[in-house]
């Protein structure tokens, strides 16, 4: 088998749900004819090159007691981008921040996901973000019902 | 909160934020927290039937995949939402889709193997739909890192 042959079965296997057991790439291994341990440097490569973001477990937010969870447009000048998104970056409560190519007519092109456990503490975070970054135009996106959430199956 | 006591609550931190890359990770992560494998086994089991936990696994980098990725919203009658969450949600690279409280009250992520492909299912959406859809790809990203800090230092 190939390198990017191997590499796609790896990514196959950890884009999903790694199973709950002592040695959890054992069956991948065996699979792949490789030791368990050639499988762990293959994704630490995979994760060096970036490919991988993180290898870490995804919580179910609202299960884990963060019920409220608020997307947030900003409207930010271009050239103004990059401080107010690095001030965000820095706040452990945004768990995503992009700039956004969108129409003229809409305008709010900083984005911004919030989780919080409470509406409060999500209005006191969008104020200290507002201080903090001088950008006082904005508007909260709220989610009133899930419609899907599922991970991207790439291969 | 939750019934989630402080060891869970470490074990959660620990996953989302320092997981080990090793052959045996939650021997490892066991190792940290100065308990037995099996116990962090049992209480990640117990987190996942209880939804605590949705996977275990990679997160891609979508554009080092190779694939193309965007935001997109559009502004459907209250009486038409299932329908077309129907139709959209039927497409194989919408990962999120939210029923929102705004002018564009349905917002959605989708991702493609390239810009032309995802285009392609856009049209094809609000052809089928009968919507017009805003696109609202990321030019720059600062972060993407969700982590949900279960607050281990408290004592509730």
């Amino acid at each position: 088998m190939k390198t990017r042959d191997i590499n796609r079965e790896i990514i196959r296997f950890v884009q999903g749900d790694i199973p709950v057991e002592s040695r959890p790439f054992a069956s991948l291994a065996e699979r792949l004819n490789l030791s368990e341990k050639e499988i762990v440097e293959r994704i630490r490569d995979l994760r060096d090159q970036g490919v991988i973001r993180r290898f870490a477990a995804i919580l179910r937010h609202y299960n884990a007691g963060f019920k409220v969870n608020a997307m947030v447009a900003w409207k930010v000048a271009v050239a103004d981008a990059d401080r107010v998104g690095t001030i965000m970056a820095g706040f452990d409560e945004v768990s995503h921040c992009y700039l956004r190519e969108v129409p003229a007519e809409f305008g709010y092109n900083l984005f911004s996901m919030i989780h919080a456990r409470s509406t409060e503490q999500i209005n006191t975070l969008l104020e200290e973000l507002a201080f903090r970054t001088g950008i006082s135009d904005y508007m909260i996106i709220k989610s009133i019902r899930e419609l899907k959430k599922v991970s991207m199956e790439y291969v | 909160m939750n019934n989630l006591d402080r060891l869970d609550r470490r074990i959660l931190n620990l996953m989302q934020n320092d997981f080990p890359l090793t052959t045996q990770p939650y021997l490892d992560m066991a190792r940290k927290l100065d308990i037995s494998e099996e116990e962090v086994l049992t209480r990640i089991q117990a987190m996942k039937q209880r939804g605590i936990i949705r996977r275990t696994g990679a997160i891609l980098d979508s554009r080092k995949m190779g694939f193309y990725s965007t935001l997109c919203a559009c502004r459907v009658k209250e009486e038409q939402i299932d329908k077309v969450a129907a139709i959209i949600n039927a497409q194989k690279g919408v990962t999120h889709n939210y029923v929102r409280d705004h002018y564009y009250n349905i917002w959605f992520t989708l991702t493609a193997p390239s810009q032309d492909e995802a285009r392609k299912i856009i049209k094809n959406v609000e052809q089928i739909a009968g919507v017009k859809i805003l696109i609202m790809p990321a030019i720059k990203t600062y972060k993407i890192k969700v982590s949900l800090n279960m607050g281990e230092n408290n004592e509730d």
